[in-house]
């Protein structure tokens, strides 16, 4: 009997959180299915660019300005190489630099805003100001600017966006934990001499964690968009590393070509197309999961 | 004192001193560079006499607070000091000269998209939030849910490519010059008008809609309903006195985002205003530019937020009349 009971409750709890994430999935509606599954595509192609990519990031198979053919399915671009290649390459580039951005942002405005407000005191008063002098300067031109300063590298580009935009994360993170560190189990905890890693880590964060869970996705989002701007602008990521941003900018001549040579869509479109899928689709599981924890809020 | 006008006079300071902080990273983020930015212009190789020709030749041999006070008082006579680009020629470029007729044309640019996007989009915000849940409401939700993800740039080559390739009614290029006359200048800004009111009108909408119901959930309008109130007289005589404040907000944030928007859209058409100037500067390095470009964007949007703080306390009943 005794020895049986650890066991029963096991297999109870690991079926209840199967049969509620199939239920809870069951229950989505199709706007946030198709999301996920359009995220699963761009997952899948980001992290097997090399094995589904029929030709090489950088590699030159052909002639300047190829129309699509059994050879290359979107053509080529203005140095000859292969649109359909770069595209699945850029998944990998544009998506990987925009979620390390995120993680990273998270990280640091995360870990800061939960500190804040378990601390309170100068060091909150202090990040808080400086805080809110970083958000009275919009993303983009902030960093223009400082990438003007530090120069274009795909390093400064995601320390930069991180550090501006844990700026919002931390907002964020600290009004959230103020509601937590005044609980009882916090209490209880730091009663028992627990350390600040431990308080951060295993009290409070797993209890602000889904609207720190939504927010990632918008801040994804925002990260990607604005990571794409500023490669479309030029200063972003740089050639020859394939881009989705910096390919818009590259083949923008082609929308004046005659319709002959790209049947359907102009080939400036198609990166375009990719970000624009993505930001949807998340979009998509956003909303539908902010109805699913908040039930009420369906708002922005 | 009025606790309306004391509200607001804190709100004033505050906006001064995020502009003074603002201004001093904006300073400061030229004196972060490692190893100097003579060396990164010139290039590892320079030699220390030509490290110091060119720091003495734009002035970073001195202090940096002597640099920032001298910056931000000649800013205040309307001077951003000289572009590097003309540096150590015989013609000096100064940055006003340069910025002057751009921030003219982003500012007309900006104007002519505020004045059709914000009453259009209040009124379909307005209706949206009024006729909750109806087909309208969820058309128009998954459009403008559609646009926002959509990068700017998208809409507006998808813009150009249909109304200035396929159908030659605008040019696909918006260039302006000084002697280009105001209707010439309202048909050629028009294509990067139309792009960035989708961008805005859509967010303007959703702040609008989501602002609204939020009103029209709280207590006092169940109560009016409760008490017979016909719903016009509810909306107009106890909605709308608290909407002014929300409304401003998103009016200001838009215009804010509006501000930032322009960069990309000028960029596209290839218009001559200030956020074109800038990413071409940040290419570069032509350091005041760069900071002067800044320094406006970031004042337009600090002012902006500024205005609706104050609106929404000036217009607020409950601090209108204290108890």
């Amino acid at each position: 009997m005794t020895a049986q009971a650890p066991q029963l409750r096991q297999v109870r709890a690991r079926r209840s959180l199967w049969e509620s994430t199939r239920r809870t999935l069951s229950s989505a509606p199709f706007s946030a299915w198709f999301g996920m599954i359009v995220i699963l595509l761009y997952v899948i192609a980001a992290v097997f660019a090399p094995w589904i990519a029929p030709y090489g990031e950088a590699e030159i198979v052909g002639k300047a300005y190829q129309p699509p053919g059994p050879e290359f399915w979107f053509g080529t671009d203005q140095i000859g190489r292969d649109l359909l290649s770069r595209l699945i390459y850029g998944a990998r580039n544009t998506i990987g630099i925009a979620f390390m951005t995120t993680l990273l942002s998270f990280a640091v405005g995360g870990t800061l805003g939960v500190l804040t407000a378990l601390k309170r005191g100068w060091l909150d008063q202090g990040i808080s100001r400086v805080v809110d002098a970083f958000l009275a300067i919009p993303v983009l031109i902030f960093a223009l600017m400082l990438l003007a300063v530090f120069g274009k590298s795909i390093v400064n580009l995601i320390l930069i966006l991180a550090l501006l935009d844990s700026t919002r994360v931390f907002r964020l993170a600290r009004a959230t934990a103020l509601n937590v560190v005044v609980m009882d189990y916090v209490e209880a905890a730091k009663l028992r001499g627990e350390g600040m890693g431990w308080i951060i880590f295993k009290e409070v964060l797993p209890n602000i964690l889904p609207p720190l869970i939504t927010e990632f996705g918008l801040r994804f989002c925002f990260v990607f968009l604005t990571i794409s701007a500023l490669s479309f602008l030029g200063v972003g990521i740089q050639p020859p590393t394939a881009d989705w941003g910096s390919m818009v900018a590259e083949s923008k001549t082609l929308i004046t070509f005659p319709v002959r040579t790209f049947p359907w869509i102009p080939a400036p479109f198609y990166p375009a197309i990719a970000i624009a899928l993505l930001t949807v689709a998340i979009n998509f599981v956003v909303d539908w999961f902010l109805h699913k924890t908040s039930g009420l809020r369906d708002e922005v | 004192m009025h606790p309306v006008l004391r509200t607001v006079l804190q709100r004033l300071g505050l906006g001064v001193l995020t502009l003074f902080v603002v201004s001093v990273v904006i300073f400061a983020s030229l004196e972060m560079l490692p190893g100097g930015f003579a060396e990164a212009i010139l290039g590892q190789g320079a030699t220390p006499e030509t490290v110091a020709a060119f720091n003495r030749e734009i002035g970073l041999d001195r202090p940096a607070t002597v640099r920032y006070v001298e910056w931000i008082g000649n800013i205040f006579r309307g001077d951003f000091g000289y572009s590097y680009a003309g540096l150590g020629g015989s013609i000096k470029r100064s940055v006003t000269d340069l910025i002057a007729p751009r921030l003219y044309n982003t500012f007309f640019l900006a104007m002519m998209t505020a004045i059709v996007a914000v009453p259009l989009s209040l009124i379909l915000g307005i209706l949206a939030a009024l006729y909750r849940n109806s087909w309208y409401d969820r058309i128009v939700n998954s459009v403008t849910l559609t646009t926002i993800a959509t990068p700017e740039f998208f809409i507006a080559y998808l813009l150009m490519f249909f109304f200035a390739i396929r159908n030659k009614w605008f040019y696909s290029l918006s260039t302006v010059s000084d002697t280009t006359d105001f209707i010439e200048h309202i048909y050629r800004a028009a294509l990067p008008a139309i792009t960035l009111m989708l961008v805005i009108v859509a967010h303007m909408m959703r702040m609008t809609r989501a602002a609204l119901i939020n009103l029209l959930a709280s207590p006092y309008m169940e109560m009016a309903q409760l008490k017979g109130v016909p719903r016009r007289e509810a909306i107009i005589k106890h909605a709308l006195p608290n909407a002014w404040a929300p409304i401003a907000t998103v009016i200001a944030f838009n215009l804010a985002y509006l501000v930032v928007g322009v960069v990309v859209v000028e960029v596209v058409y290839v218009y001559p205003g200030i956020g074109q100037l800038m990413v071409d500067s940040v290419s570069s390095r032509d350091m005041p530019v760069v900071q002067a470009c800044a320094l406006i964007f970031a004042a337009t949007y600090i002012f902006l937020n500024l205005l609706a703080d104050i609106i929404s306390i000036v217009t607020n009943p409950r601090l209108l009349h204290p108890k």
